[in-house]
């Protein structure tokens, strides 16, 4: 079967389910579709891909993973500190373990560094137990309590200052990218459709099929999940619920570059206050330090910009925690928006009457949750009348490592010795080579700008932003297109 | 893990100006098997993008361009005798003058005699001046620039702005016009130079002299650059193509993953004026000691730097604890930055330094423990984006046991 992924133009009947490529006809309905192709409707896409069902993933930008998910801290979390006994809790567990099985089969990178929750004076310190206490009631029993000896021999670079900290072995950093591509690449070649630049304008809902309007014209569906993250309220409201309002909270970043990754070796967290989970320092797959977030709650769905203020507070913050770390060249500024509603737990809710499932309210867990909360969703939508029939093994998906604590491509003789593509270097900061960017342009989900080809290659993603590569990786990638 | 294992007698990391100019003057010295590494598919350095004159010409306008200027240093180090490898990374150390190197015929670990890094500078890109806002499409630094109009012939935009107003910034306009697009404007944090405007009459780009950058707009493609004058108005620049010019600093990671020492100012490794850097047989040459000068000062540093390396491959001696030089604000950083026992003199006879606010006719005072070792007026003002010089007659005044020798300015 020839992967369908659709990016311009109309929809027409070769792209929908009815039409087979052998010409013969079927009902031009999809089984189910999932709007939003972020890390969770992808998940979603590729547990809907083990069944016999006619799937669509459908997102409104030109790429998978291209909203929230591109931008957040990158954390494979224990969910230590969730809400006992609630929903996310228990899909941050359950995903964690999935992910990180995941991980090992597809050659995701995830490092598992640990964090410390570190007390900056008596009052956080005294506030370490009750953290210790909350673990433990989430099924969580590796933390422990270091003083401040023990935790400045964990963390020579560590500010003056620091009383002590909580520490949570098992907190692991992951690669954003490389987890949606890996579920998106599954998903499409086990038939899923994927379409691209396809924003939900409508939906009609009848007794037994929804019909969406989209910007590139109609699709039914039996059932439908809205994963679409930011903007899943305003799907939801489209279908006459009133749940729940994504309201945009901000978190800017700054990424240091690799050469201050020697400063720290730990996800450094701080003791949560009434605030917020506040700004943490933490090191990245990719061997970068990362400076955030900020926590700002906005109006405006598209207000990805970083400004003046918060990079002077991180700064602050920054300078308090690791000092020389603000003497290190910064490779990138970013801000994410996270779908925060107001709820502490997620908002999974389905409607078994309307065969619609609201996959709402997935904030900074969502990457770890991914994978548990595709098989909640799957469970859910079993109660709805769907009958998914038996589930089958995905072939395996092997992913390119973009992990700087795994083997890359330039220092593997034997690859470069089958294809010398291997050993010549286009993006030097991050030693990116010309075989990496060809494979990554031929493959199963092929991005469709520079900004999509430096997701899955980290292309252009270093310290000098372009300066060596930016036009060579830009002719590589119009050369593809043409 | 199948690396080949070779031995050289010099290695010279980066095929620019510096580097080519170092292989040139050793090979055609006799150090033995000189080799220099260059990771582009062509060597040359910056200058192959720089389609404009005044390379290997001290008057404006004069001399050559920066792509002849290129093959001309390519072809001298070949003629030498020098062996010179394009394509070829090196990703790392594997022993005090041992490097691993990539490249498509493969993996090798090369150890040498003795080791020069000549990998050069690179400006710094808009992240890393923490310019806030959105990230758009449209938004270079003028290596990128030059590479994408003058190596790739790729579309840019319509209407660009430059921040800078430096050579460098006035080399990236130059660029943006020959690719079609008007600038609207250039934008320094400095007073705008008139002497600028006296050198190119031509040039009717309006200079917005102390206005800073506040943010990027734009989603999809960049729609404008948000700036604040001195005096506090602020306003939006519609364009769709902004150039981040100059700020530059050394390409120090190689350097820094083998631990060399780094000056504090220039960023890039400490060193003294045979160009020893404190790693025993590691010479540094070109605009990683300095980002950033001339490739015509790069090529000089790199042909004077062979004498030292050919009797370091000789006597084998490396001096140790040598005095540090050290700036005073406002001054940013002098070149060379160590004091070496032997008293030899940096290149013709001065130190170069520069300054991040302009001084009218600065007075120079060199001090080592309190006591005063030289001074000297510059009759010229000193200006931040162009170098300046301090005479080097004073060295045989310094205590090689005392402490740091520190330049102020009056």
């Amino acid at each position: 079967m020839s992967p369908t992924i659709t990016t311009a133009g109309e929809l027409t009947a070769d792209d929908l389910p009815g039409t087979r490529p052998d010409g013969g006809q079927g009902a031009p309905v999809y089984d189910v579709t999932v709007v939003g192709a972020g890390v969770v409707g992808a998940a979603i896409a590729r547990e809907l891909a083990r069944y016999r069902l006619r799937t669509a993933l459908l997102d409104a930008s030109d790429d998978i993973g291209n909203g929230t998910s591109k931008a957040n801290t990158a954390i494979l979390h224990t969910g230590f500190d969730a809400v006992p006994g609630s929903l996310e809790a228990r899909l941050v567990r359950e995903g964690q373990q999935r992910l990180r099985a995941y991980a090992a089969e597809t050659g995701i990178p995830v490092e598992r560094v640990g964090a410390l929750l570190v007390a900056w004076d008596e009052e956080q310190l005294a506030a370490l137990p009750a953290l210790l206490a909350k673990a433990e009631r989430n099924d969580y029993h590796a933390a422990r309590l270091l003083d401040a000896g023990e935790l400045r021999a964990r963390e020579p670079h560590l500010g003056p200052g620091a009383l002590g900290a909580l520490e949570i072995p098992d907190e692991s950093i992951i690669c954003p990218w490389t987890t949606p591509l890996a579920y998106a690449t599954q998903a499409v070649r086990a038939g899923v459709h994927l379409h691209l630049n396809c924003r939900v304008r409508h939906i009609d809902s009848g007794d037994d099929v929804h019909t969406l309007t989209t910007t590139r014209g109609t699709l039914h569906t039996r059932h439908l999940i809205n994963a679409a993250g930011l903007h899943a309220d305003e799907l939801d409201r489209e279908l006459g619920h009133d749940d729940f309002t994504v309201t945009p909270r901000r978190g800017q970043l700054i990424v240091f570059d690799k050469l201050a990754r020697g400063l720290v070796g730990h996800i450094l967290l701080p003791v949560p206050t009434a605030a917020g989970k506040g700004v943490l320092v933490a090191p990245t797959v990719f061997g970068n330090v990362l400076l955030g977030p900020t926590a700002e709650d906005l109006d405006d769905k598209t207000a990805t910009g970083s400004t003046a203020d918060a990079i002077t507070m991180l700064r602050e913050k920054g300078r308090r925690i690791l000092p020389e770390l603000l003497d290190e060249e910064v490779t990138a500024v970013y801000a994410g928006l996270r779908a925060a509603t107001g709820q502490e737990d997620c908002r999974i809710r389905s409607r078994p009457d309307r065969r619609y499932i609201a996959v709402g309210g997935i904030r900074s867990t969502g990457l770890t949750a991914s994978m548990a909360i595709a098989v909640h969703v799957m469970e859910l939508l079993g109660d709805s009348g769907l009958d998914p029939g038996t589930p089958s093994e995905l072939p395996p998906v092997t992913m390119p490592n973009l992990g700087e604590a795994f083997p890359r491509p330039y220092q593997d003789a034997g690859l470069i010795a089958a294809d010398p593509a291997y050993g010549t270097l286009v993006c030097h900061c991050e030693r990116v080579s010309a075989g990496e960017i060809r494979d990554a342009l031929t493959g199963t989900v092929p991005p469709h700008s520079p900004d999509g080809l430096r997701r899955r290659t980290r292309a252009g993603n270093g310290r000098c932003q372009g300066f060596y590569c930016g036009a060579a990786v830009r002719a590589l990638f119009e050369e593809a297109r043409t | 893990m199948t690396r080949r294992e070779r031995t050289v007698d010099v290695l010279i990391v980066g095929g620019g100006p510096a580097g080519l100019g170092a292989g040139a003057e050793l090979a055609a010295s006799g150090a033995g098997r000189v080799e220099i590494l260059e990771r582009e598919q062509t060597a040359g350095g910056i200058p192959r993008h720089c389609h404009h004159g005044g390379f290997g010409g001290h008057t404006i306008g004069g001399g050559t361009t920066g792509p002849a200027y290129a093959r001309g240093c390519v072809a001298a180090a070949v003629r030498a005798g020098a062996i010179l490898r394009t394509g070829v990374t090196v990703t790392g150390w594997a022993g005090p003058l041992t490097v691993d190197t990539t490249a498509p015929t493969g993996l090798e670990r090369i150890t040498a005699r003795a080791i020069v890094l000549a990998t050069g500078a690179r400006e710094r890109p808009r992240s890393a001046r923490l310019v806030p806002g959105s990230r758009p499409p449209g938004v270079y630094t003028t290596g990128e620039l030059q590479q994408a109009v003058h190596l790739h012939r790729q579309r840019i935009g319509s209407r660009a702005v430059v921040i800078g107003n430096e050579p460098v910034g006035r080399a990236a306009a130059d660029t943006l016009r020959v690719a079609g697009l008007d600038v609207v404007a250039m934008v320094t944090d400095q007073p705008s130079s008139r002497l600028a405007a006296l050198t190119r009459p031509g040039d009717r780009t309006p200079v917005l002299g102390r206005t800073t950058v506040t943010a990027l707009t734009g989603r999809e493609r960049l729609t404008g650059v948000a700036v604040r004058h001195h005096d506090g108005r602020t306003t939006t620049l519609r364009c769709d193509t902004v150039v981040f010019t100059g700020d530059w600093i050394p390409d120090h990671e190689l350097a820094r993953r083998g631990e060399l020492a780094l000056d504090p100012g220039t960023r890039g490794p400490a060193y003294d004026a045979a160009h020893r850097t404190t790693g025993t047989g590691i010479f540094a040459v070109g605009n990683l000691l300095h980002g950033v000068e001339s490739a015509g000062f790069a090529l000089a540093e790199g042909r004077a730097a062979a004498a030292p390396v050919l009797r370091h491959l000789t006597t084998g001696a490396w001096p140790t604890g040598r005095t540090p030089l050290a700036v005073d604000a406002p001054l940013r950083w002098i070149a060379p930055n160590l004091i070496g026992p032997d008293g030899g003199l940096p290149l013709r006879g001065r130190f170069t330094l520069r300054t991040t606010g302009r001084l009218a006719s600065p007075l120079f005072v060199v001090r080592q423990d309190g006591r005063e070792l030289h001074r000297q007026r510059l009759l010229l003002p000193a200006v931040p984006d162009r170098a300046f010089h301090l005479r080097a007659d004073w060295l045989d005044r310094v205590d090689p046991h005392g402490g740091t020798v520190r330049i102020a300015v009056r």
